[in-house]
């Protein structure tokens, strides 16, 4: 049996990377605890007068409409990849014709809302963290505060909901691009029919493979702009704090996009 | 004068008082206040020096209820703010005028909108709040500003801003931290003019922040040097620079060496 400093310095190692474990666990636990206090927040002042809608609109047109052009590129090329990857596959065994329903399922279902999610996580929760982590370290905050105006209904409600809102007006799109893309490969690249592929592709989506699409795409959204928020919201200190605060934000909101995926197609199942 | 007296008497508006404050980051030792104690009185210009890391930033923090204390009181417009709710705190806010640092412009916003904001929700027109702010601009030396952006604009020029935004709601505090710091000496003297200004048309009460000597004899009506937690002299500017406390000396003659501890050590 091992004895003396090397055993009680090696011991020592060991309780130290246990210790550095055991506090990552209890930083990350009370994180998303402090998140879900702003949740509370953010609905506890969304009808709090004024309301500032235009604040909102301003929001909406940042999160959603400016998010448009990169959402129409990952959803067409996505679905044109995946028209190719499971055409080759499916030719196989003489099932080409099921492309179609492949690519449908796959958009509406996962592809659609989970590649918005991680690329308006990087477009937009990353600046709004750079935003408010900006605003934090130069006293704008504490200057809202100073001008009765409570920073969690000014800064972070327009930006939560507008997320919650645009999320799934963006997977429509981003699903609708995927689709059409995935018959421009099968129609027009590899020569199968148009009304085929029309068929096959309303046969099998059901309404509800949209919906859980889309409530997929509303919680992306209230997840990365609230972790954005909280990150930006919470810096302290200054420039470099407020790079790790985007870096945090964006990690964090693709993590969270993985984790409520995996909840909400489980709840479905 | 008499009625403002009564009033003070009544709810202590317009006042400023502290109360034993004890305030601290971190462990046991780490105490940033330690029975801090003043009062400023209805239209009095108090100035608070003290050196880099004394605390003084702490203590804006303190009166706009952004920190709370462990333990003494904090009296602000007859309110307590530590133990005051979210609207009272806000209803006092909109008595109290800050001026930051760095000005702390809203970056989004042009300059009009940033010394309207405060008054947004009091349901003028866009033309209404227009006025109000070329005239607030005005008052301290600023036109044909109101649709710049602030990164438009000089250090000097956003602090003017700041003030003018400070003052938008003509608050019966004003609150002024480091106002003169990162500037010019002409453009420190002219931001100093300003605050005296202020206080003479508009009678705030001023409560500033600074270690500008230069700056601190000219707006204060008293000083009060913040040293290691607490009030260590406090005066007239007369009786500051007139002062025989080594501390003092050491600090406004501006000396490194001396008994003052900088930085928990002694120069």
């Amino acid at each position: 049996m091992e004895s003396g400093p090397e055993f009680l310095g090696s011991m020592w190692v060991r309780m130290a990377w246990i210790s550095s474990i055991g506090r990552y666990g209890v930083d990350s636990v009370a994180r998303y605890g402090r998140v879900l206090l702003m949740l509370v927040d953010t609905v506890r002042c969304t009808p709090q007068r004024p309301l500032r809608f235009h604040l909102f609109l301003h929001q909406c047109l940042h999160v959603g409409v400016y998010s448009v052009p990169v959402v129409l590129v990952t959803g067409a090329f996505t679905g044109a990849v995946l028209a190719l990857q499971t055409a080759s596959a499916f030719r196989l065994f003489g099932a080409e014709n099921l492309v179609a329903t492949v690519v449908a399922l796959s958009m509406t279902r996962e592809l659609g809302p989970v590649l918005t999610g991680i690329m308006v996580a990087g477009r937009v929760g990353s600046a709004m963290a750079a935003e408010l982590g900006t605003m934090r370290v130069t006293e704008q905050i504490d200057a809202l505060h100073t001008l009765a105006t409570n920073p969690v209904k000014y800064l972070i409600v327009p930006r939560v909901w507008a997320a919650t809102v645009m999320l799934p007006c963006l997977v429509i799109f981003s699903d609708l691009l995927g689709i059409m893309a995935g018959r421009f490969i099968m129609v027009d690249v590899l020569g199968n029919s148009p009304v085929a592929y029309y068929k096959r592709t309303v046969q099998f989506l059901d309404f509800e493979d949209i919906q859980i699409g889309l409530i997929k795409a509303a919680l992306f959204g209230l997840s990365l702009a609230l972790i954005g928020c909280y990150q930006g919201y919470s810096v302290r200190g200054g420039a470099r704090e407020v790079g790790f605060a985007v870096n945090r934000a964006v990690v964090s909101s693709i993590g969270m996009i993985f984790v409520i995926n995996y909840l909400v197609t489980a709840y479905f199942f | 004068m008499a009625d403002a007296a009564r009033a003070e008497i009544i709810n202590g508006s317009g006042t400023i008082r502290l109360d034993n404050v004890w305030t601290r980051f971190g462990g046991e030792e780490s105490w940033i206040h330690r029975g801090l104690s003043f009062d400023v009185r209805v239209g009095e210009s108090f100035v608070i020096i003290g050196g880099s890391g004394a605390g003084k930033s702490v203590l804006v923090k303190l009166l706009i209820g952004l920190l709370a204390p462990e333990r003494g009181n904090v009296i602000v417009d007859g309110i307590d703010i530590p133990h005051a709710t979210k609207g009272d705190l806000y209803r006092t806010m909109k008595h109290i005028g800050v001026l930051f640092q760095f000005g702390a412009l809203f970056d989004s916003l042009t300059i009009w909108e940033n010394v309207t904001f405060g008054l947004q929700d009091r349901g003028l027109s866009d033309r209404e709040l227009r006025r109000i702010a070329t005239e607030k601009l005005k008052m301290v030396g600023l036109r044909g500003v109101e649709d710049r952006l602030p990164s438009q604009l000089s250090g000097g020029m956003r602090k003017r801003v700041g003030l003018a935004r400070a003052i938008a709601y003509e608050p019966d505090i004003l609150i002024c931290d480091e106002p003169t710091s990162g500037l010019d000496p002409v453009m420190s003297d002219t931001i100093s003019e300003l605050i005296l200004q202020m206080k003479e048309r508009l009678g705030v009460t001023t409560l500033t922040i600074t270690h500008d000597m230069t700056s601190a004899y000219k707006i204060g009506d008293r000083i009060g040097m913040l040293y290691e937690g607490r009030i260590l002299a406090c005066g007239t500017p007369e009786e500051i620079r007139t002062s025989s406390d080594p501390i003092v000396r050491q600090f406004i003659e501006g000396r490194a060496l001396g008994p003052m501890s900088i930085g928990g050590e002694e120069a």
